[in-house]
């Protein structure tokens, strides 16, 4: 790290003092989110909005618990962790072998997924609506979770992580007489893991901010995901901004939470995943 | 012996691609069955007029009625107009970010970039909710504070005037598009050769100097990069106009990717919706190669 003390000109007060406002603008909505999910409609829906609840109550949360908010958020934790962990394993797999197998079509193959990648995705989501309504997947989270799986980002992200295991230990082993399954376990993943976290946990934020995906695959109350519920909730009551504000809260503190808690894997995955691309 | 040679060779790379395979199948099953064959569908049914009730080959009408469609070309040249003012914002406002943060201690510098990547984290459908909200004629914090301020002196419909709601959207688009540039950006400036900033600063170039002519030039990838990921990004806004304006007021806020959204699942032509993402796939093809030529012009 460089040791230089910044000098404090004006343009650097500036600066800080900028950003400072920015801060606040930023962070604003999920300020507004919360503190809105805690006041009542009278307060909510008078001409002077109060910065901060005088009289917090709990009927927003009430209502929204009674229709299926569990659910939608059952539904939610079931399709990130799942995406997640499918996509941890075949990407893990499929990254290493990229990296470190001289298999034939490699080249092609990893060409193919860099493309994918580069198209947008939505895209591909009306074709994909018509192949899960053929397979019978429609309007079940598998029809949200395959697609996500599916993304080349992660083989992409755990290729970068796979380069930097050397061929040396690699071939030790090899004579060692361990066999490939063995060599994956416990040489590669070891190795990788920083990767693997990394991707997780994007995955996992991605997977629950996946709005478009899931609202062209899940069309029922019961399959509802978190933000499907509060989108649902805006267009059916557009004014009770009370019972919005508690969905959305609910939609996104859980998130919120494992951001902060995992954030250096997240930084690590986003930065690792762009350099040498 | 030279045969037997060959034979392990050949042996040899035999078992490889058969380990490389296995490797590679959990990932092609889901990478071939739902991301390539739905794009080979995308391209085969833009060329019918696949509905509810008809699939018949129909060569390139689509295309030719896309092309006519005044509502397609209202909807492109929205998508446009957020493109051309949030890719050069998000750029710069990123690295001005990036720059002022990148040489605090680990903890002021964690702070930033969490708070700008917050709207991302938060979700789409949260901070539009919230927003909506805000922009609302008769509830919003916007209004109120505007009055407040003296900056209005009746209430605006901000989501509901053809003259505002474009940059309404595009405002929120802004918030949900930084977070990641920005830590992209920090990274890359940490990551300059120190020397080089030293050696300039030894010859006694002014800090623009040092900006401009060392950090610029090595942190180029990044900004390629974050100009791609941006553009493909905003040329894909979709749940903010859905949640916010469902494309209105008349059209003023319609974008290509709702567009295809509200006739694939409203009016049932898969067909023609399919057709409008392929030209939605040409249009960022274009715009990403235009942007890779002015990367490698300005690097030379």
């Amino acid at each position: 790290m460089q040791t230089t003390v910044q000098r404090t000109t004006p343009y650097r007060v500036f600066a800080i003092v900028l950003l400072l406002a920015l801060v606040v603008f930023f962070a604003f909505p999920l300020y507004w989110i919360i503190t809105g999910s805690f006041k009542d409609a009278q307060t909510i829906n008078s001409a002077v909005p109060q910065w901060f609840p005088t009289n917090p109550t709990t009927d927003n949360y009430a209502r929204l618990f009674n229709r299926p908010a569990f659910t939608w958020l059952w539904n939610t934790i079931f399709i990130c962790a799942m995406s997640m962990l499918l996509t941890c394993i075949t990407a893990t797999m499929a990254g290493y072998a990229i990296a470190k197998k001289q298999f034939a079509g490699r080249a092609v193959i990893f060409s193919i997924f860099i493309m994918a990648m580069a198209l947008p995705k939505q895209v591909i989501l009306i074709p994909l609506l018509k192949e899960m309504s053929f397979l019978g997947l429609h309007n079940t989270l598998w029809a949200v979770i395959f697609p996500t799986v599916g993304w080349p980002f992660g083989v992409f992200l755990m290729k970068q992580f796979s380069e930097n295991i050397p061929g040396s230990i690699l071939e030790a082993t090899r004579i060692d007489g361990a066999g490939e399954v063995q060599t994956f376990i416990q040489i590669v993943l070891p190795m990788v893991a920083p990767g693997i976290g990394a991707l997780a946990i994007f995955t996992f934020i991605s997977a629950w901010n996946d709005y478009f995906l899931q609202l062209l695959m899940l069309n029922s109350r019961f399959t509802f995901t978190i933000s499907l519920g509060i989108a649902t909730l805006q267009q059916e009551m557009s004014t009770d901004f009370g019972l919005i504000m508690a969905g959305a809260a609910v939609a996104a503190i859980p998130i919120v939470a494992v951001f902060l808690l995992f954030q250096r894997f997240f930084t690590r995955g986003i930065t690792m995943g762009a350099v040498k691309g | 012996m030279q045969y037997t040679l060959m034979e392990q060779a050949r042996k040899r790379r035999n078992r490889e691609n058969l380990v490389g395979y296995a490797f590679m199948l959990p990932s092609l099953i889901f990478f071939i069955g739902f991301v390539i064959f739905p794009m080979g569908m995308a391209l085969v049914t833009s060329f019918t007029d696949y509905s509810m009730t008809t699939f018949n080959f129909v060569g390139f009408n689509n295309y030719l009625r896309a092309f006519k469609d005044p509502v397609f070309l209202k909807s492109t040249w929205n998508t446009i107009i957020i493109v051309l003012v949030s890719v050069p914002v998000v750029t710069l406002f990123s690295l001005w970010v990036a720059s002022v943060v990148y040489k605090m201690s680990n903890l002021s510098s964690s702070f930033f970039r969490i708070v700008f990547y917050l709207p991302i984290v938060t979700g789409t459908v949260a901070v539009t909710v919230v927003w909506k909200w805000i922009f609302n004629n008769y509830y919003g914090l916007l209004n109120y504070v505007f009055k407040e301020l003296g900056v209005i002196s009746r209430n605006i419909n901000w989501l509901g005037d053809p003259r505002y709601a474009l940059a309404c959207i595009i405002t929120i688009l802004l918030t949900t598009s930084i977070g990641q540039p920005i830590v992209l950006y920090v990274s890359a400036l940490a990551n300059v050769d120190p020397s080089l900033v030293e050696a300039g600063e030894v010859d006694g170039a002014t800090n623009m100097q040092v900006f401009w002519k060392i950090k610029w030039p090595q942190i180029m990838p990044t900004t390629l990069y974050i100009l791609v990921i941006t553009t493909i990004n905003s040329f894909q806004c979709f749940a903010l106009i859905q949640l916010l304006t469902s494309g209105g007021p008349n059209n003023a806020t319609n974008t290509i990717m709702y567009n295809i959204y509200y006739h694939a699942y409203k009016l049932n032509e898969y067909g023609y919706g399919n057709a409008m993402g392929i030209l939605l796939a040409l249009l960022i093809a274009v715009f990403s190669f235009i942007q890779f030529r002015l990367a490698k012009t300005d690097n030379e």
